[in-house]
């Protein structure tokens, strides 16, 4: 009886072992068909990426490999031709690389806004200021302020805003920086109960679990604007170009942008996102 | 509280439901996991072995280093091994990076100090005087090794268990590596690590019973062979 159960475990073991040493692989042949999109935690949290992914890969065939990094990686990894194309949101950083031909076909795809979120109680007393007296506030009555603090797309325009306003939040005991994505960010700042910067669509969708308010929102300075880009197949022969220039035209067609317009109404009462593509100037 | 009563309820729901996108994340967890385990094992005893009953120069050197690699920061070999495959560097023509090849690959890396530094440790255990007696009785090269192997079976069984948790657990390498593509790279820790990202704790919460589940009846199997026949 004890031998029998032991023969029976070894040999489950060992057909565990045999299954996992084959098959790792796909059927299908991957290497023409793989794209790499590199985008921000933000982007893929908000879940925009699941909705339109499957489309466009039904409709060309490739399969989109969305590695879901900060913004500051997803850059780095363009700059090394690590990827095919990025969807991302710091403008000014993307300039960058523009100027310095790492990436091409830089396409205008959609935006959202950002808020400044904070406890019910709201114990700077910002609810409807701007955002730049709102962060004045938050710093002049000491409030406790969770920044991403990961070269973030939203980190980045947190730092802008920090400097439109004239006030350096840097070494403040007030101030605390997590180096993590959207999501980890706005738990700690939940928990807290802090003041923290996050767009829009993260918010929403995961409003429901935090006890957190939207205090400071609408103006301009809060625009999140999202781009597509190429990296540059002429400076790195190893991209998939067709597969990104393919993506690129996907995000701009008017039939996806308007999914991205009606993205998350449904769930929570209004868009997450605003397209654009097509509009000029930004 | 709530959230891991909620996590079991979730976690109940998925595997009667036969969730597909769950099922195939786990089946991936298995697969790579247990790929990295057997290679880890195939080559780590024998070399485990080997380090035991030899002496060579540089032998205290070699075996600081693979104590050393037994608690190596699996995030470190993840960016080593991510630096390798990434497309322009060394390895990188075997466009290997974002696969479930290249997670096995870091896997195994973690996973054979381990392997070879507990077999090793094993083998020193072995009463000297068994090994001097299995040599005065005739025993061939062969039948030495797999004799002590077998002395040692309980050291050795607990190295393949201990080199299987460890990769089955780790989640900076595999998300390095990896990516945690859906459908493609995403493992039960990576999973975790998104859902935990995205707030939806229930989710994360019963994926991370998935995982302690399917490590529990693995790991137990293997504990009942090694256990056998012990009073």
């Amino acid at each position: 009886m004890r031998h029998t159960l032991t023969i029976v475990i070894t040999g489950l073991l060992l057909s565990l072992a045999l299954v996992a040493s084959t098959s790792t692989g796909e059927t299908v042949d991957p290497k023409a068909k793989d794209l790499i999109l590199a985008t921000t935690t933000s982007t893929q949290d908000s879940g925009l990426l699941d909705a339109l992914l499957p489309v466009f890969e039904k409709e060309t065939g490739y399969r989109v490999k969305t590695i879901a990094v900060g913004t500051g990686q997803s850059l780095a990894m363009a700059e090394k031709g690590a990827a095919d194309v990025v969807l991302c949101h710091a403008p000014e950083s993307e300039k960058k690389l523009v100027d310095a031909g790492a990436v091409t076909n830089y396409q205008l795809v959609m935006h959202n806004d950002f808020l400044i979120a904070g406890p019910p109680d709201d114990p700077a007393g910002i609810k409807g200021k701007s955002s730049l007296e709102a962060l004045k506030a938050i710093m002049e009555k000491d409030a406790l302020f969770i920044s991403r603090g990961d070269d973030s797309g939203t980190n980045k325009k947190e730092l802008a805003l920090w400097n439109q306003a004239g006030t350096n939040p840097a070494g403040r005991k007030n101030y605390l920086e997590t180096g993590q994505g959207m999501g980890a960010t706005l738990q700690m700042a939940s928990e807290k109960q802090a003041y923290t910067l996050i767009d829009r669509g993260t918010f929403l969708s995961q409003k429901a679990r935090l006890r957190l308010e939207a205090l400071s929102e609408g103006d301009k300075t809060l625009l999140n604007i999202y781009h597509v880009m190429q990296v540059n197949p002429e400076r790195f022969s190893r991209v998939n170009a067709e597969g990104a220039k393919a993506f690129v035209g996907f995000m701009i067609a008017p039939d996806t942008q308007k999914k991205i317009g009606e993205f998350g109404k449904e769930k929570f009462g209004q868009s997450l996102f605003f397209p654009d593509a097509g509009d000029p100037g930004e | 509280m709530n959230i891991i009563i909620d996590g079991f309820r979730e976690a109940v729901r998925l595997l009667v439901t036969l969730d597909d996108e769950v099922l195939g994340i786990t089946l991936r967890t298995v697969q790579v996991s247990g790929a990295s385990t057997l290679i880890s094992v195939l080559l780590g005893i024998p070399a485990g072995m080997l380090v035991a009953l030899n002496r060579f120069f540089g032998r205290g050197l070699l075996i600081s280093l693979i104590n050393f690699g037994m608690g190596l920061a699996p995030v470190v070999v993840g960016l080593a091994v991510w630096l390798c495959f990434s497309r322009y560097g060394p390895l990188g023509m075997l466009d290997l990076l974002y696969t479930p090849t290249a997670m096995a690959i870091a896997q195994t890396i973690i996973a054979f100090p381990v392997v070879t530094g507990l077999t090793l440790a094993a083998i020193q255990g072995v009463n000297p005087k068994m090994r001097l007696q299995m040599l005065a009785l005739g025993a061939t090269r062969g039948q030495y090794f797999l004799l002590l192997a077998w002395e040692a079976r309980l050291g050795i069984l607990a190295a393949v268990i201990a080199g299987f948790g460890r990769v089955i657990s780790e989640v900076g390498a595999s998300m390095m590596v990896g990516g945690n593509v859906r459908g493609y790279t995403r493992v039960l820790t990576t999973a975790t690590v998104m859902e935990i990202g995205k707030g939806r704790f229930e989710l994360a919460a019963a994926l991370s019973i998935l995982l302690l589940l399917l490590n529990f009846f693995i790991v137990s199997a293997m504990s009942h062979l090694q256990q056998r026949g012990r009073k």
